[in-house]
Parts: C-alpha cells; structure tokens; sequence
C-alpha cells in the first residue's frame, strides 16, 4: 500500500522501568514514613522519609528523560498523525480518569451533605440514631459542630475564593488566547499570553495557601474538623495539587516555546497541558459552588 | 471430638445420600423456614429464586446438552450458516424480564413489610462491641452483656466439642412471644451484623448509626445464630442466641432480672467494703481472665504475636498499679483492648489485676482490692 | 512464552542480555508474556493462601492457624487473586491478541505498555511484603470495611494502602493504552462493528477499569487520611459514616467484578464459533448486551450493603437494577447457545473450557440473581452461599476462561501444539474439583454458615470437608496446567498458522509462532480475510 511504514513503534527504553522503580520506592517511603512518623517508631527518626523524597526525585528524572525522548522524537518529525491522536486520546483518557479520582470526593461531599450529616441529626429512618446516639447534634452545612462536639468557622465564598475564580477562570481564556495565537504562529503573543497563564496560576497557588492558613489560624477549620474540614481540604488540596502539576506542565511549555518549539499544526504537548488545565478549571468551578458557596 | 476417620466416614455418607436418598438426607442443606412468619416467606422467596433459576438451567443446560450431543461434528458434519435472528434475540430479551418482573413482585412485597418497624410492642438496643453483644430493654431499663460461652479448649481441640459449640452464649437475649419486638442495633468500635437465621433478621451494627429491624415469633424456644461482618480477630466467636418465652412469663423474667440486679449491686457494695486476700482473689481473677482475657493474651499470658502484647513480665502488669488499672479500666483507644470497666464488676476487675500481677511469673506479690478500682471509677 | 531472540542485542553477556529484554522491552507479544507469567505466579501465590484456609477449615476447631492470621490470609487470597491473577491474565491476553487482531503492529504506546506492567511486580512486593510486617498483613477482608480497616487496622495497612494506588495506576495506563490502540490503531477496514468480541469486550472492560480505579484510589486515600491526617469521612462523630466507605468502595467493587468477567465473555465469543465451525449467533446483540451491562454496573452497587440499613426505597432500586443485568447476560448465554446450535462441534481443550466456562458462570449468575432478591440476601448474606456465588463467578468464570484462552493461543504464541489429551485431562479434573469445592458451600451457606470465619459449628463439618477435598484436588491441576504450559514452549508437534480449523481472525493470518513484530504494514483486510475464509471453505478436516 505504502512504502513508509505507518507506524513508529519505539526501542526498548529505559524510563518506564526507572519509573516504576521510582514509583515503588515513593509508595514503600511513604508507607514508612507516615507510620514512622507517628506513635513509637518516631523516636528512632524515619528511613522512610528519605526514600521517600529519593523517590519522588526519581520520579522527576523519569519524567524528564522520558517526555525529553519524546520531545526529540517529535522534533526529528517522527511523530506520524498516527501518533499524534494516540496521544491525544491518551491524554483524554487520562483527564477521564482524573475526573473520576475527584468524583470520588464529590461523592464524599454529597453523601455527607445529603445523607450522613442529616441521618445523624435524625432524618430519614434514623431518629433513633439521633435520640439514642447524638441528641444534641443538629444538621447544617457548614457542619459547625460535630457529633462529636468539634467546632468550626466556615469559609467564606465571595473573599479569596471568588478572586481565586476569577483567575482560575480567565487563566483558561488566557491559554486559549495562547493557544490561538500559536495557531496563527503569532510567537510572541504565544509567549506573552502563555506567561500570563502562569503567572496567573502561581498567583492562585499563592492564594490557597493564604487561604490556608487562614483557616487553620482563624477559623479553627483544619482536616480534624470533621467531615466539613475533611472534604474541604482534600477536594481543595487535592485540586490544588493539580493546579500545581498544571502550572509546572505550562511552564514547561513556556520554556519549549522560547526553545521555538512546536508549530502551528504540531504542538501536542501545548494542547495537553491546556486540556489539563480547562480541566483544572473546571473542577475548581465545581468546587466553588458546592464546597463554598451553596 | 469426632475423630477424622469419623469424619471422612460422614463424608462419604453425604455423597452417598445425595446421590441415592433425599429424604433420609438429615443434615440442614436449605435455608430453614425459621419461625416467623416473615422468615417462612423469605424461605418461599428463596425457593422461587432456586427453582426459577433451576428450570431456566434446565432449558439452558438441555438446549447446551442436546446441540453438544446431536451437532458434534461425527453426527453433523456440515455446520448450518445461520448467525443473526432478531426475532428470537427479542424473545430471550423479553421473556426473562417478565420472569424477574414475577420474581420482584413478592421480593418487594416482603421488604415492605420487613422495613415496617412501626408499632412494635418493645425495643431492645443491641450494641455490639469486639465480640460481644450488649442487649438493653430500652422500656424495661435493664441490660446485660451476652459472652460466648464455649471454652477455649473445645476451640483449640483439647476437649470434645458440645452439640452447641461455638452458638452458645453465657446470657441469652430473652424475648417474649407474640409481641412485635423492635431491634435498634449499634456499635462500639467496628460494625458487626446481628443474626438470627430462624428470624430471618439481619442487620449491621454500625458505630454512630442505629438501624431497626424487628421480628414477631409465635412459638418459645431457643434460636441461634452469629455475627456476620468480619470484625476482627475473633468474628466467628460472636454468636447470638436468643430465648424466646411465652409472654406470660416475660413479665417475671423481667422483674426478676430487677431483682437480680439490685442483689448484685448489694453484692458489690458488700464487696467493696471487705478486704480480701490475695488466695481470695487469684480464683475469681483467673476466672475472669480466662472467659475475657484469654482469647487475646493466651491462658498463659504470653500474648499472640506483636499484636496482642504479652502480659507476663510486661511493664504494665509488673509496674505500677495506677497505670495497670487504668489500662484494664479504660483500655486503649483505637486498639482491640477496650475499657472494661463498664463491662466487669469491681471485684472482676481487682481480681483479675491481682491475678496478672501473681501469675506466670509476675510475682509483684501486689494485692488490688475492690474498693480501689470502685474509687478509680 | 514465546521464544524469539530479541531484535538486536546490545548486550554480550546473555544475563544482562536477558535482563535488558525483559525489562526495557516495548513489545506487546513480550508484555503480554511477562503480565501472563506474572499472573500465574500470583495466581498460584493466592491459590496457596486458599489451600492453608481450606485446610483450616477442613475440620471444626483451630487446627493450623491461629484467627488473626486467618483472616491476613483470606485477605491476601481474595486482593491477590483479584488484582493479581485475573486482571494481570486479561491485560496479558489483550496485549498479546489485541493488536493481532486489529491488525496493529503494536500497542499504541509501547513504552507506556511496559511502564504499566512493570509497576505491577513492585506493587504486589509492597503487598505481599506486609504479610512479614510487624502487626501482620492486612486482615479486614479484601473489602477493607472502615473502621476496621482504619482506626483498627494493623500498621501494614498503610503499605497496602500504596500498593494498591500502584496497581491502580498500572490499571489506568494500561487500560488507556488499551482504548487508545483499538480506537487508533485498526487496520482499515476494521471498523468497530467488525471487530473481535475479545476486543470488543475488552474496549469495554478499559472503559470500565478508567471509569472505576480512580475511585478505587480515592476511597484509600481516604482511608490513608483517615489514619493518619485526622479526617472523619468514615466517623460518625466528625459527620462521616462508616457506610460511606462501602458506597465508594462498591462504586468500584461492583464494576470490578464485570472487569473480571467481561474479557472472559469475549474468549467464550472467539472460541465457541471456532469450534462449532459456524459464525458467533448475534454478533450485534452481543456488542450492545456488553455495553449494556457495563452502563448497569454502575448503578447496582447497593446490593452489597442490603444488610447496611438503606432506607426502601434505595433497596427497591439497587434490587431492581441488579436483577435487570440478568437480561443482557441472558442474552450472551443464549447467544453461545444459538452458536453451538447446529454446529459442528468439536471438544478440543479450548472448546471443552469455554464450555465449562458457559455452564458454570449461568449456574453462578442464578445464584447471583438470588441474591439480589433483598429480603432472600437478608439470609444469604455474608454466607458461604455468597462465596459459593462469586467462586462460581470467578473461578469457572474468570479463570477457566483464561484457561480456555491459553489454551487457544498458546499454539500461535510458540509454535507448538500442546498436548491434547493432557488438556483434556486437566478440564475434566479441573471440573470435578471446582465443582467438589465450591458447591457444596451453597449448602453451607444456606444451613448459615457465616464467611470468613475461622472456625464453625459442627452442622457444617460434612459440606466443609468435602469443600477442602475437592480445593486439593483443584490445587493439584493447578501444577497439572504450569506442567502443560512448560512443556508446549519448550517444544511438542508444530502448530500450522491457522492452528484451529474453524478459526477466524488476523491472528490466524499470521504464522506461528508470531513472529515479534506483525502487522508493521496494515493488511488488506478484504484480502488476508477472503484467503483466510477460502482456506476454511476447503471443508473440515483439512487440519487433522
Ligand atoms: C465475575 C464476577 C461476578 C459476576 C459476573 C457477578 C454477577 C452477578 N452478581 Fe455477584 N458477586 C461477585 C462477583 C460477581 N458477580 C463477588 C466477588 C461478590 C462478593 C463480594 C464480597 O462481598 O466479597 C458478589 C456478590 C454479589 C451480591 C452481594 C451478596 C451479598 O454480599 O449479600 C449480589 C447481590 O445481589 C450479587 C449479584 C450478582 C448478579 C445479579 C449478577 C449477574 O450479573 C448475573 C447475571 C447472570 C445470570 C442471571 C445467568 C445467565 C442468565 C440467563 C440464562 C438468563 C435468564 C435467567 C433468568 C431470567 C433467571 N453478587
Ligand atoms: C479470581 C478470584 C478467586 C479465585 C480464582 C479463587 C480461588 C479459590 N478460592 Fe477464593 N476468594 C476470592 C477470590 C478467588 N478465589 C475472594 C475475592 C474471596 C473473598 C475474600 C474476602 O472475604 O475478603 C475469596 C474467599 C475464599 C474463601 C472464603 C474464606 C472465608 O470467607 O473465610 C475460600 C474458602 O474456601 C476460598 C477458597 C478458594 C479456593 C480453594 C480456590 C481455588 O480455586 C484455588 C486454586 C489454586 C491453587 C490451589 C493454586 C495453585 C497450586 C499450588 C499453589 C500448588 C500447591 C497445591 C497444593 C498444596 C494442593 N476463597
Ligand atoms: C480483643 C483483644 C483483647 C482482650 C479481650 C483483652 N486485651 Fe488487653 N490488650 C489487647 C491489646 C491489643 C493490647 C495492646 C494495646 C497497645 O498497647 O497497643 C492490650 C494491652 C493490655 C495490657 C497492657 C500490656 C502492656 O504491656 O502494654 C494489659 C494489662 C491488658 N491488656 C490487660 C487485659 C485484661 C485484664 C483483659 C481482660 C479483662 C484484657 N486485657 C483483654 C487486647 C486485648
Ligand atoms: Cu462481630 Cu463479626
Ligand atoms: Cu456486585
């Protein structure tokens, strides 16, 4: 049919055998690390923790050996269209599976919103549970005070966090713009709009962690406040540690597009970083409106 | 205890059985009826479950048998070319939702009812703990704990095992019949499942939450059955039983369980107030130690493993007796050694302390009298 | 299992050699090699674990191993067996069939492909490590229910906790890979609608595994804060629920047990045809039935928690959408039926465990439709009746099926034809062990034995007995098979590329053993398929 072969299938190669090897010795520090950390053990200090931090170093080599191969790759033109939507649906794929990681604490959210924090206050076939088990405990959302008797502050909607979407939100248009101007091979406004983003996105990292200790100093809201605090922090956390891998992703792309990488109709990795971040973004409206606003 | 050759005998007899008789097979192979009405009509559901499935296995199966027997290739050598009907793919969607729609009918009907947990006539608050079950007549205000009662040894084969083994139990829940008794079941630490197979009640004891069930039984007589959530070390040694009593003598069992408890609290008073001797004490702390001690720290108190710490010669029992007592009283959180303050009485308590702190090689020769822990209350 | 030299050795020294293929390899066939392997050494891992619990449970009392140690044992049993036997056999299956059978030359990202198994072998060190572990292996159930799997369970949960995101991330890479190279990488002319039922099923299966391990991952890490961080998802007293755990936890679980399934059902569609000689019955109703029960996988969760205290209404719902998965399945059985129907039909091994397969996965189905009738589940479960249900599932399910698939595939994947009456013998002993294990825990179950217990009461000795005569006799062909398997890659009467007569498909194009790299080229699809299709029209019997 065709003299060129179709399909590029790679040589062995190192990075995934590093990676996993990384990857093991992160998850083994870890385990060590937290459990070291607490009770007994934590006397006698923690092996965990510098395999742990040698790990995630690993990590980052594997990384960028392996995307730098791929980037060669791509850059000696052997990235056929083939390739190019495998990794595009790679990509998607992948954003699915995020989304499904944050659909497990929205499920958390609801259930406790909807199902426990009312069961608890009696709702439901659950007044026994209230009269016998926790007959002070009332239902509200923020839950300011817990079965248990722990209290909180609620945090605020329409300070920091509406800032924080504000940013987050014309980020996204920022990308796009950067995005189109790639397109048109307009490269200094690829750039400018590309900073932009960037910087855009450290201010909002930089936001969080002032809202942070906020909360942790003012409020009296932390993890250990009950199922508020819980998934307050770890939908937000976990959305920040993304907004994290999401800036440093885009400001890899930043330093390839000074390196005059990609081109109008061969840029891949910029489209992934900026699906990944209208991803982002689009978590972080969510988590707007449910975790602080209604 | 059964030798082994026994039981391959046993064995072999139930092949045999199965095979050739099925009205002398004696041993329970079927859900039982149970003795409520709820519980014979859950037997019914499961019938029709069984024989639904059986008689769709018997066209399934037939057809699978015959075309495997008449189709093989020395009997039809040239396969037919047919692969695609829509008809017939409609018939086998649609026939099977009518049968579950026939099957759902009454499985609904029963769980409305089963889930009907208004007007009951009393309440007992079931609350499970590692592994035992409270039972607390809510009315009635009294409650006690419900042990089991089969010893170590037959579990660990040293003697012969009785007809009950492992569903027996030092008090039973005692209910009356006809009445419309009300299940809340609770946890204290994991969540457990409280049930009674002649009931057909099964419901999980989970730590924050109550949920109700409730049964109704018509005939006296004793029903056993077991915890069914894995909760631990010692799950399959949670068993339930309850004693059903005609109605009439509920209301004496009652008042005597009354005066039952108020005799123990005189009891305990009197206890408190006598100093005893350490050879008074080692007997009834062995006792104690042996029925809830042991399954962890082992009749000799070596423990099991690094889990289940070893009380001979450890800091505590051989320390000092502030921290003993309050181990043993309020335990320590999040582990399985749980307070048993509210579970042992004065006595129990001091004597089992003297009893760890005289034994197996402990010899603080230390004496803890009941008055002690009644002030450490 | 294949035996190929690797492409170009760097290397003199044949160990570094050796080592250097197969860690650094991007090759499907070598992938699904090393996934296959892995599986059967964990296979065989768990399958010793059962071995101690069925000798525990041969007679009442404690004999061998002490409660806590138990239940680290049915633990480590039931997470290893799931995670480590079946899934690692299904994705070794599809890396080394599916591109042979969209006529691609590889998967679409090799070295994401090698990433994702290697993760494996650590992850499953990181598990099994645990059971060294000071405090014991995990012990709280392959459900891992909170609070007994957080604020009691023993310090080595943590480590579970991490090899569990390992093996979640493997299943996510590995499953993108697996959508990614059907989507893309088919030969034209492949369409979706002509695909193989492996793929077809297989395609679903990722499509579930995406959808469900994420979940999977955050239900621990919640456990993990939950632990250590002070968070109250699973405390009522901070507001959480115990009860919440398990909805996650089966938001997952539920799906999982279809990906341990789904695949199978796609082998039964490759090999039925093939040795009935005759074309898969209702190619289409087969494809929608898969996708069918997959979108109903997700919204039957609930009947595993009927006992949890759900309100009605939520127990009509999960009863009713449970029962409705009978439906597509139904179909598939019938489907299998209607392909053998006036056939000509031979029993080679392959044949003999799809078989098994078919009839011993209904009989587990009709159990699980029995549980789903909630006030019936109230008695069944957390029974043996519910082990006897998912070992029917599983074991005959799962596990035959892969059987039935190396089997199929082991002559084109070395070249050689493994020994047919060994085969055979190894089905019918296989079968009587199954059967003499597991069904008898149906009566079990319903007399009201309780799972996972260590010890049970004297009406349940008989059935127990016979279970744990018949789990040796399984054991035993367990050795039986790694024999067969040994013996056909080191060598036996050579395969024919076709191999099997009836057989249909690229993967029959190709010659045996395959070499290293197929499809570098796409194939005309019309051509290789015609020349394939004439070469059967010669008759039967062309092949013996
Ligand atoms: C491969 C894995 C697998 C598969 C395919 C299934 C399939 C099904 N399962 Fe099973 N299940 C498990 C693995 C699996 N299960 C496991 C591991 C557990 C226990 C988990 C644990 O607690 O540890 C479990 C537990 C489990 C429970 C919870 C029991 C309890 O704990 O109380 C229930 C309850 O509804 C259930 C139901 C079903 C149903 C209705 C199906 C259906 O999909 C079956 C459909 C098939 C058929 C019905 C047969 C063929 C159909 C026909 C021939 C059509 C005509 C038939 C009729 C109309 C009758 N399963
Ligand atoms: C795919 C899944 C799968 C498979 C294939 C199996 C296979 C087997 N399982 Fe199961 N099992 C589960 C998944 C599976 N299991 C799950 C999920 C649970 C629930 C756990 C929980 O409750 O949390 C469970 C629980 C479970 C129990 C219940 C424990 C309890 O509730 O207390 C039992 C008891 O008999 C059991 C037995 C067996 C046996 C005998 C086999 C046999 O088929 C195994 C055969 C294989 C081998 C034997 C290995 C190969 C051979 C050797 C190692 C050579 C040595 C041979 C000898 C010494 C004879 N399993
Ligand atoms: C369910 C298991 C279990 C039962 C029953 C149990 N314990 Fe314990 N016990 C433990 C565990 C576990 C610990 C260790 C707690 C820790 O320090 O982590 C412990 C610790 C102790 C200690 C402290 C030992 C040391 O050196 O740290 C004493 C004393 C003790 N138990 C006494 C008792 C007495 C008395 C009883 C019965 C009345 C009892 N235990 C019943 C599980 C149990
Ligand atoms: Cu209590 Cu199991
Ligand atoms: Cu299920």
């Amino acid at each position: 049919m065709n003299e060129t072969p179709r399909y590029y299938v790679p040589d062995s190669s190192i990075w995934p055998i590093i990676g996993s090897t990384a990857l093991f010795l992160t998850a083994f520090g870890a385990a060590s690390f937290i459990h070291q950390s607490t009770e007994k053990v934590a006397a006698e200090g923690s092996y965990g923790e510098p395999i742990f931090y040698f790990g995630l170093a690993m990590i980052a080599v594997m990384m960028f050996g392996w995307f730098g191969r791929v980037i060669n790759e791509s850059l000696k033109g052997m990235v056929s269209d083939l390739l190019d939507r495998s990794f595009r649906m790679g990509m998607a794929w992948f954003i699915v599976s995020e989304v499904m990681f944050f659909a497990a604490f929205f499920g958390a959210l609801f259930y406790a919103r909807v199902i426990s924090v009312p069961w608890l206050a009696g709702a439901g076939n659950n007044l026994q549970t209230h009269l016998h088990l926790w007959p002070d405990f009332a239902d509200t959302w923020p839950l300011f005070m817990t079965p248990g008797g722990t209290s909180t502050e609620a945090m605020k909607a329409w300070g920091l966090p509406f800032i924080n979407t504000v940013i987050l939100v014309s980020s996204s248009v920022t990308v796009t713009f950067a995005h189109w101007a790639l397109k048109k091979n307009r490269r200094t406004a690829l750039k400018a709009w590309l900073f932009v983003t960037v910087a855009l996105g450290a201010i909002f990292l930089t936001l969080q962690v002032v809202e942070y200790v906020h909360a942790y100093t003012e409020l009296g809201l932390s993890l250990g406040a009950g199922i508020y605090g819980s998934t307050f922090f770890m939908l937000t956390g976990f959305h920040g540690a993304h907004v994290t891998m999401g800036t440093i992703m885009l400001l890899v792309m930043l330093l390839r597009c000074f390196r005059g990488h990609f081109t109008p109709d061969n840029h891949f990795a910029f489209e992934a970083a900026s699906w990944y971040w209208h991803f982002v973004d689009v978590v972080w409206l969510f988590l707007f409106t449910f975790v602080y606003w209604f | 205890m059964t030798s082994l050759a026994d039981r391959l005998r046993t064995g072999l007899q139930v092949v045999l059985l199965c095979v050739f008789s099925s009205d002398s097979f004696a041993i329970e192979y079927d859900m039982r009826a149970g003795v409520t009405d709820l519980s014979q009509r859950v037997q019914g559901i499961h019938h029709m479950g069984f024989y639904v499935c059986v008689v769709v296995g018997i066209i399934v199966f037939g057809a699978m048998f015959y075309t495997m027997f008449a189709h093989r290739r020395s009997r039809h050598p040239q396969p037919a070319q047919f692969h695609e009907s829509l008809t017939v793919e409609m018939i086998w969607t649609v026939i099977p939702i009518l049968i579950l729609i026939v099957m759902a009918i009454p499985a609904t009907l029963a769980l409305m009812e089963i889930e009907d947990n208004s007007n009951s006539d009393m309440t007992v608050l079931i609350t499970a703990s590692q592994w035992k079950w409270h039972y607390q007549y809510v009315e009635a205000d009294i409650g006690y704990y419900s042990n089991i009662a089969t010893p170590q040894d037959q579990i660990y084969n040293l003697e012969p095992k009785g007809v009950n083994y492992l569903l027996e139990v030092d008090r039973p829940l005692v209910l009356p019949t006809n009445k419309k008794i009300r299940f809340l079941t609770t946890s204290k630490d994991v969540i457990h499942s409280w049930w009674v197979p002649d009931f057909a009640v099964k419901q999980d004891a989970i730590p924050g939450f109550i949920n109700e069930a409730w049964t109704r039984v018509d005939e006296p007589g004793v029903f056993r059955g077991q915890c069914t959530e894995l909760c631990g070390k010692d799950h399959a040694f949670m068993p339930v039983v309850v004693e059903v009593i005609p109605e009439e003598e509920f209301d004496a069992w009652i008042a005597d369980q009354r005066l039952a408890m108020a005799l123990a609290s005189e009891t305990a008073v009197a206890d408190r107030n006598k100093e005893w001797a350490m050879s008074e004490l080692l007997p009834i702390g062995q006792n104690t130690f042996i029925s809830h001690c042991a399954t962890c720290h082992q009749t000799d108190g070596m423990g099991q493993g690094v889990k289940y710490p070893a009380l001979a010669g450890s800091d505590i029992t051989t320390g000092n007796i502030e921290d003993h007592l309050n181990r043993v009283m309020n335990g320590k959180e999040k582990t399985e050694m749980q307070a048993w303050a509210p579970q042992l009485t004065d006595l129990e308590i001091a004597a089992v302390i003297t009893y760890e702190r005289n034994s197996w090689g402990n010899d603080t020769g230390d004496v803890v009298q009941p008055m002690t822990v009644y002030s450490a209350r | 299992m294949s035996t190929h030299a690797p492409a170009e050795s760097k290397y003199r020294n044949p160990i570094l050699g050796f080592a250097a293929r197969w860690l650094l390899t991007t090759n499907h066939k070598e992938i699904g090699t090393l996934y296959l392997w892995l599986s059967f050494v964990l296979f065989f891992i768990a399958g010793a674990l059962a071995m101690l619990i069925r000798l525990e449970l041969f007679q009442p009392g404690i004999q061998l191993v002490q409660p806590e140690f138990y239940n680290q044992l049915l633990t480590m049993h039931g997470l290893i067996m799931v995670f480590g036997a079946v899934m690692p056999a299904f994705v070794g299956l599809a890396n080394w069939q599916i591109p042979m059978m969209i006529g691609a030359p590889d998967m679409a990202l090799p070295r994401l492909n090698n990433f994702s198994f290697w993760i494996l072998p650590f992850a499953f060190t990181l598990m099994l490590s645990s059971l060294f572990m000071e405090g014991g292996a995990p012990n709280f159930g392959w459900t891992f229910y909170a609070p007994l799997s957080t604020t009691y369970g023993p310090p080595s949960t943590d480590f579970f906790i991490f090899a569990i995101h390992m093996m979640g991330i493997s299943s996510v890479l590995g499953s993108i890979n697996i959508i990614v190279t059907i989507l893309n990488l088919r030969a034209p002319g492949m369409t979706l609608m002509k695909m193989p039922l492996f793929v077809w099923t297989w395609l679903i299966t990722a499509f579930l595994l995406i959808m469900v391990m994420p979940v999977l991952a955050g239900v621990v890490t919640m456990m993990l804060t939950d632990r250590h961080f002070g968070t109250s998802f699973f405390e009522a007293a901070g507001g959480g629920d115990p009860v919440l755990f398990q909805h996650i936890f089966w938001f997952f679980g539920h799906p999982e047990v279809y990906i341990l399934i789904l695949p199978g059902f796609g082998i039964a569609s490759q090999i039925i045809p093939t040795f009935s000689r005759k074309k898969l019955f209702g190619y289409h109703s087969m494809v929608y039935a898969t996708i069918s029960i997959a979108i109903l996988s997700f919204v039957v969760w609930g009947h595993h928690m009927f006992t949890t205290g759900m309100p009605l209404a939520t127990e009509l719902f999960f009863m009713y959408a449970t029962m409705l998965i009978a439906v597509p399945t139904g179909v598939k059985v019938f489907n299998w039926v209607a392909t053998m129907w006036s056939g000509s039909i031979t029993f080679e091994t392959p044949m003999l465990f799809a078989i098994g397969f078919v009839i011993m996965f209904t009989i587990g189905g009709f159990s699980g439709l029995m549980l789903a009738l909630v006030p019936a589940d109230f008695q069944y479960h957390d029974t043996y009746f519910v082990v006897a249900h998912f070992h029917y599932v599983l074991y005959p399910g799962a596990i035959f099926g892969t059987m039935a698939a190396v089997y199929y595939w082991l002559p084109k994947w070395t070249g050689h034809m493994y020994n047919e009456r060994l085969g055979k013998f190894h089905f019918w002993v296989a079968m009587i062990g199954v059967n003499l294990t597991f069904f008898p825990m149906h009566f079990s179950g319903l007399a009201g034995m309780p799972r996972r217990v260590v010890d049970y009461s004297l009406q349940f000795a008989d059935f127990n007995m016979l279970s744990s005569i018949g789990a040796m006799l399984l054991g035993t062909t367990q050795v039986l098979f790694l024999y067969i398997v040994i013996k056909t890659i080191r060598g036996g009467e050579k395969a024919s590329d076709q191999v099997w007569e009836g057989a249909e498909g690229l993967e029959w194009t190709v010659p045996s053993p395959a070499p290293l790299h197929t499809f570098e080229t796409p194939p005309d699809l019309e051509h290789v398929l015609n020349l394939a299709h004439d070469l059967n029209a010669e008759g039967p019997g062309s092949n013996e």
